[in-house]
C-alpha cells in the first residue's frame, strides 16, 4: 500500500469527490511524494487561452494541480487544462511544433481531422510518437470546419490532463451567427495514477460502483412486487453474473467531473448579455465517462455533431461519450442557468453557470436515482415481443421460447418477415441495399475473452438510452421533456456528398467481460487482432453490434462514419458512434486517405484493455 | 518426485474422475440456466458458419503489409501486459483454539494465464500448520479458470507432504464463488477440497459473507489423522466493513466438524469432534 496515488486507503467524503474543491490551483497538501516536483509550476485551470494561426506551438511538460484538496502532477499542454483552445481556418495549411519536456513518449492526435496518417498522431500505427526532448513538426491542410478537439493517444497522458478545444473556423463564416460563443469541455479527474486504477477494475470489476443492488432494495422489491416478482426481477442478472447497475467502470468514488477544467464548487461561468444567441461546443474530453448534458430553462438547438451541420434539432437535453461534440445554440433570457452534466452512472457531476455577470448562479438539479439496465440493454430485439424500453427483469422473460432463439436469427426483426435465414444469406451480396440484419458472431466469440452475446440485436435509433427514458412520465423533468437521439441527427445538405451505394459490408461486434475486465472486438483483443483492410475510395458499411450491456463510443481514426438506417437510409456525418448495449447500428465510410489508422472505443479503458483495431487503406 | 511415479491405478482413475468431473462443471451450470431461461448469450459451441475474426484483413498483419511501421511492434495494449494481485480473504484470530488463521491468494499474468498462488494456514502456539498451492491458472470459460500445479504441507507433527493438485475456480451463477481442487499425494493420497463463498450487500459497504469448505480423501490416513471419505466441513458466516473496497475488518463465527474416521482420529487424540468459535480479522487486497 505504498503507492502514493493511492487514494483508496484515505477515502475522502463522497461529497468532496462530487463536487471537488472551489479553486483547481490552490495548494491545500502537499505530500512528500512531490516534493521532488516542487519546481513543477502550477496548471492554469478554467477557459483555456485561445491560439489563432497557421503556426502553432505546444509543449507538453508536468504541472501541479489541485481538484480535490490534494495536489498532484498533470500531464499538460502549455501548462493549462484543458490545453489551449485552437482556433485554425479552414483552407489553411497548419504547422504545429509539439515539443515534448516529459520523461516518456508522448503524442497528440487531432480528433476528427482529415489529414495524412502520418498526422494522426497514434504512435505505433502513424509514426514512432515523440520522444523525450523531441520535437515533432505535424503539418496538415484543413480540409473541413467545426468543433473538433485533441488529446494525448500515448498510455493516460489524455487522462492526466492532455486534451483541448480544436476549432476550425469555417471559410465563409459561421453559418448560424452567434453574439458569443463558448467552448464547454467535459472531462473527468482522479487523483489515483490511472495505471493503478485500471489495475484494480483488473482485480474487481465492481470495485467503483457503489450503487450495487443490496439485500434491502431485494427487501423492498419483496414488499412491492411479492417474493415470486423480486426473485423474478434479479434471476436473469444473476445467472448471468452481471451487474445491472454496471453503467460505468469508474464512478465518482474516484472521479471529480470537471467542466473547463473545474470542478462544480469552481462554477466555471460563461457571460452573456441579455438578448445574446449563445453557441455552446460542447465536447467530451473525459477518459471514460459519459455525460447527460441540460441547461433547466433552456432549450438548445444542436447545429453540429462532430464537427458537422446537422439539420437544427430543439432538445432539452443530450447524451454523449468521449470522443464526441455537440454544438449547440441557445437564447437565455435570465440572468444566470445551470449548465448541469451527470455522469450515465448517477454518481456525480460536471456543472457551471451561464449568466450575465460572474457570481451568479442558478439552483442546482440534483441527480438522478439509478435506473437498473433493462432487458432491452441486455438482449435487444426481445423487447418487439411486447416489451417496451422500460420492462425490467420481473417479466422480461416469460414470453421468451428457447428453440427460437438458438441461432440468433428467428427472433422477427420486423423487415424481414417471412424471409428465413438461408435465403438472407443468399440476397445478401446482391443487396446492399440495406444493412443485413443476420447475426454473425465470430468464432472468437466463443472463448472466455467474452462474457455474453447478442442474438437479437437492435437498431433502435430512436433510444436516448438507459436513464434517459421517459423521463416527464418517471416525474424526473418537465412535461415534454425532449432527449436527443441518434435518431434526431441529419446532415444538412451537402454534407453526405458520397451517394454511392457500399460495394461490401463488414461486420464486427463489440465484446467483453467485464469479470476478467477486458474489452475488444469479435473477442480479439488487440494483440491477437489483424487489421481491417480498406481500399482506397472504396465505398465500405460497416456494421457493429455491441454484445456487451456497456456503452462504447466508437471512433475511427482518418475518415468519416456515416451513420444510416436500419432500412440504408443515410442520416448523418460522425467521428465517432456511441453504441448502445444490444444495439446493432451500421454506418457507410469511404477511405480517401492511404494508411494505417486506429479506430477504438474511446472509453479509454476499454481501449487500453483491447477494444482497438488497426484499419489499412491501401 | 519418484513416490509420485509409484501412484496406484485407482488414483489415476480417481484423478481422471474428478477432472472430468470437474472441467464440466462450468459447463453442467450453463446448461442448467439454459434450460431454465432459453439464454443462450453465454453458452454454446461455435456455429458452422460463426465468422472468421480476420476475414477483413487481407492477410495483413499489425506488422506486415501496407503502411505498417517498421521494426517491431511498438503499440502494446494492457491486453499484453502481465498484471498482479494479492488477496487476504481470511486473516484473523480464532477465538476458541487460539490461532490465528490466514487464507492468501496471489496471482501474476495477463487475462487468461496466471500463476497463481493459494496460501492457507494457522498458527497457534507459535507453530505453524501451512497448504500452500502453486498453480497455473488458465481461462477455460468466460468465469471459470482451471488450475493445474502442486501443493506443499507443512505440519506442526509428522511429516510434509506434497500433492498434485488440479482445479476449477471461478464465479458460478447466483454470484456463488467456487473452488474445487483435486489431489494425489507423493504417498498415493488422494484429497478433493471445496470451497465456497457468497455476498450479500447490506449496503454498499456492510457485507456478509457466508463460507463453506469441505474435504475430502480417498482413503484412511492415521498419520495425519484423517479418514477415508468425507473428511470435515466447516460453514462461516462473516460481516465486514469496508472502510475502502480493499481493506475491510470483519467479525464472523466459524463452525467446524469432523466426520467417519477423521471424527474418530480427533476423539482419540482427546480434541473434540467439532467446535464453533468466534473469529475477528482482516480482509484485504492490493
Amino acid at each position: 500500500m505504498s503507492d502514493p496515488n493511492d487514494m483508496t486507503g484515505i477515502m475522502l467524503p463522497r461529497r468532496r469527490f462530487v463536487q471537488g474543491l472551489a479553486i483547481g490551483g490552490v495548494l491545500a497538501a502537499m505530500p512528500p511524494v512531490l516534493q521532488a516536483a516542487e519546481l513543477s509550476p502550477q496548471t492554469h485551470t478554467g477557459s483555456a487561452p485561445v491560439l489563432r494561426g497557421k503556426e502553432i506551438d505546444l509543449v507538453v511538460g508536468q504541472s501541479l494541480v489541485n481538484f480535490t484538496g490534494v495536489t498532484r502532477l498533470a500531464t499538460t499542454i502549455n501548462g493549462s487544462i484543458p490545453a489551449p483552445t485552437l482556433r485554425l481556418r479552414e483552407g489553411d495549411e497548419v504547422t504545429i511544433r509539439v515539443t515534448n519536456q516529459l520523461s516518456v513518449p508522448t503524442s497528440i492526435h487531432w480528433h476528427g481531422i482529415l489529414l495524412p496518417y502520418q498526422m494522426d498522431g497514434v504512435p505505433g500505427i502513424s509514426f514512432k510518437g515523440i520522444a523525450p526532448g523531441e520535437t515533432f513538426v505535424y503539418r496538415f491542410k484543413l480540409r473541413q470546419s467545426g468543433t473538433y478537439w485533441y488529446h494525448s493517444h500515448s498510455g493516460f497522458q489524455e487522462m492526466t490532463g492532455m486534451y483541448g478545444a480544436l476549432i476550425v473556423e469555417p471559410r465563409a463564416g459561421e453559418r448560424l451567427p452567434a453574439e458569443q460563443d463558448h467552448v464547454i469541455q467535459l472531462s473527468d479527474w482522479t487523483d489515483e495514477d490511472p495505471m493503478r486504477a485500471f489495475r484494480k477494475l483488473k482485480v474487481q470489476s465492481d470495485v467503483y460502483n457503489f450503487n450495487q443492488p443490496t439485500f434491502f432494495d431485494f427487501t423492498r422489491d419483496v414488499s412491492s412486487l411479492g417474493l415470486k416478482g423480486a426473485l423474478s426481477k434479479r434471476r436473469m442478472w444473476n445467472q448471468m453474473r452481471m451487474n445491472p447497475t454496471d453503467l460505468a467502470d469508474l464512478s465518482a468514488a474516484t472521479f471529480t467531473y470537471l467542466m473547463n477544467g473545474t470542478a462544480p464548487t469552481g462554477n466555471w461561468t460563461g457571460l452573456f448579455s441579455k438578448g445574446d444567441r449563445v453557441r455552446l461546443r460542447f465536447i467530451n474530453a473525459a477518459s471514460n465517462s459519459f455525460y447527460d448534458v441540460r441547461i433547466p430553462g433552456l432549450k438548445m438547438t444542436v447545429v453540429q455533431s462532430d464537427g458537422q451541420d446537422v439539420e437544427p434539432v430543439t432538445v432539452d437535453e443530450f447524451r454523449f461519450g468521449p470522443g464526441e461534440t455537440y454544438d449547440v445554440i441557445v437564447a437565455p433570457k435570465d440572468e444566470a442557468y445551470t449548465v448541469f452534466a451527470q455522469s450515465m452512472d448517477r454518481s456525480g457531476y460536471a456543472s457551471g453557470t451561464l449568466a450575465t455577470h460572474h457570481g451568479l448562479s442558478a439552483p442546482t438539479p440534483k441527480l438522478d436515482p439509478v435506473e437498473w439496465l433493462t432487458m432491452t440493454d441486455m438482449m435487444g430485439g426481445m423487447s418487439h415481443k411486447g416489451m417496451d424500453y422500460d420492462a425490467t427483469g420481473g417479466m422480461a422473460m416469460t414470453g421468451m421460447n428457447h428453440a427460437n432463439m438458438h441461432d440468433g436469427m428467428s427472433m422477427d426483426h420486423g423487415q424481414h418477415s417471412g424471409q428465413n435465414v438461408k435465403d438472407m444469406h443468399h440476397t445478401e451480396h446482391n443487396s446492399l441495399a440495406k444493412p443485413s440484419s443476420t447475426v454473425r458472431h465470430a468464432r472468437t466469440e466463443y472463448g472466455p475473452s467474452v462474457d455474453q452475446r447478442v442474438d437479437t440485436p437492435r437498431t433502435s435509433l430512436d433510444d436516448p438510452g438507459i436513464g434517459l427514458r421517459n423521463l416527464s412520465e418517471k416525474g424526473l423533468r418537465p412535461q415534454g421533456h425532449r432527449v436527443l437521439t441518434l435518431a434526431d441527427l441529419k446532415s444538412i445538405a451537402g454534407v453526405l456528398d458520397d451517394d454511392r451505394g457500399p460495394v461490401r459490408e463488414l461486420e464486427l461486434h463489440l465484446t467483453g467481460n467485464m469479470e476478467r475486465y477486458s474489452w475488444s472486438f469479435d473477442g480479439l483483443e488487440f494483440g491477437k487482432s489483424t487489421p481491417v483492410s480498406l481500399r482506397h475510395n472504396e465505398r465500405i458499411r460497416i456494421i457493429l453490434q455491441n454484445d456487451t450491456m456497456m456503452s462504447h463510443p466508437m471512433h475511427l481514426h482518418g475518415m468519416w462514419s456515416e451513420l444510416e438506417t436500419d432500412q440504408g437510409e443515410l442520416r448523418v456525418r460522425r467521428h465517432t458512434i456511441p453504441v448502445q448495449p444490444a444495439q446493432r447500428i451500421s454506418y457507410l465510410t469511404t477511405p480517401h486517405d492511404l494508411g494505417r489508422w486506429a479506430w477504438h472505443c474511446h472509453l479509454l479503458f476499454h481501449m487500453d484493455a483491447g477494444m482497438f483495431r488497426e484499419v489499412v487503406v491501401s | 518426485m519418484r513416490r509420485i511415479m509409484k501412484m496406484k491405478t485407482i488414483n489415476v482413475l480417481f484423478m481422471a474422475v474428478i477432472s472430468y468431473v470437474g472441467l464440466h462443471v462450468n459447463y453442467a451450470l450453463a446448461q442448467m440456466e439454459h434450460g431454465e431461461t432459453g439464454v443462450n448469450a453465454q453458452v454454446g459451441t461455435v456455429p458452422n458458419d460463426a465468422r472468421d475474426p480476420h476475414e477483413y484483413s487481407d492477410g495483413f498483419t499489425l506488422t506486415d503489409g501496407p503502411y505498417a511501421q517498421p521494426g517491431p511492434r511498438q503499440l502494446k495494449l494492457a491486453d499484453e501486459h502481465n498484471f498482479w494481485s494479492v488477496l487476504g480473504d481470511r486473516f484473523e484470530y480464532q477465538e476458541a483454539n487460539e490461532s490465528t488463521v490466514y487464507d492468501f491468494q496471489f496471482w501474476y499474468g495477463n487475462t487468461y494465464d496466471r500463476l497463481v498462488v493459494k496460501a492457507e494456514g494457522d498458527i497457534a502456539d507459535g507453530a505453524l500448520e501451512s497448504s500452500t498451492d502453486l498453480l497455473w491458472g488458465h481461462a477455460l470459460s468466460a468465469y471459470f479458470d482451471t488450475q493445474l500445479g502442486v501443493r506443499l504441507d507443512q505440519y506442526d507433527e509428522g511429516e510434509s507432504r506434497q500433492w498434485l493438485a488440479i482445479g476449477l475456480q471461478g464465479l458460478a451463477p447466483y454470484w456463488f464463488e467456487l473452488d474445487v481442487t483435486a489431489y494425489v499425494s507423493d504417498n498415493g493420497q488422494t484429497a478433493l477440497s471445496a470451497a465456497a463463498e457468497y455476498e450479500l450487500l447490506f449496503s454498499q459497504k456492510l457485507i456478509f459473507q457466508p463460507r463453506a469448505e469441505l474435504n475430502l480423501y480417498g482413503k484412511d490416513d492415521p498419520d495425519y489423522g484423517l479418514g477415508a471419505g468425507l473428511s470435515d466441513i466447516a460453514l462461516g458466516v462473516r460481516l465486514r466493513y469496508e472502510f475502502s473496497r480493499q481493506l475491510a475488518p470483519y467479525i464472523g463465527v466459524e463452525w467446524n466438524s469432523a466426520f467417519g474416521k477423521t471424527a474418530d482420529y480427533r476423539r482419540a487424540t482427546g480434541e473434540g469432534r467439532s467446535d464453533t468459535q468466534i473469529v475477528a480479522g482482516l480482509r484485504f487486497w492490493y
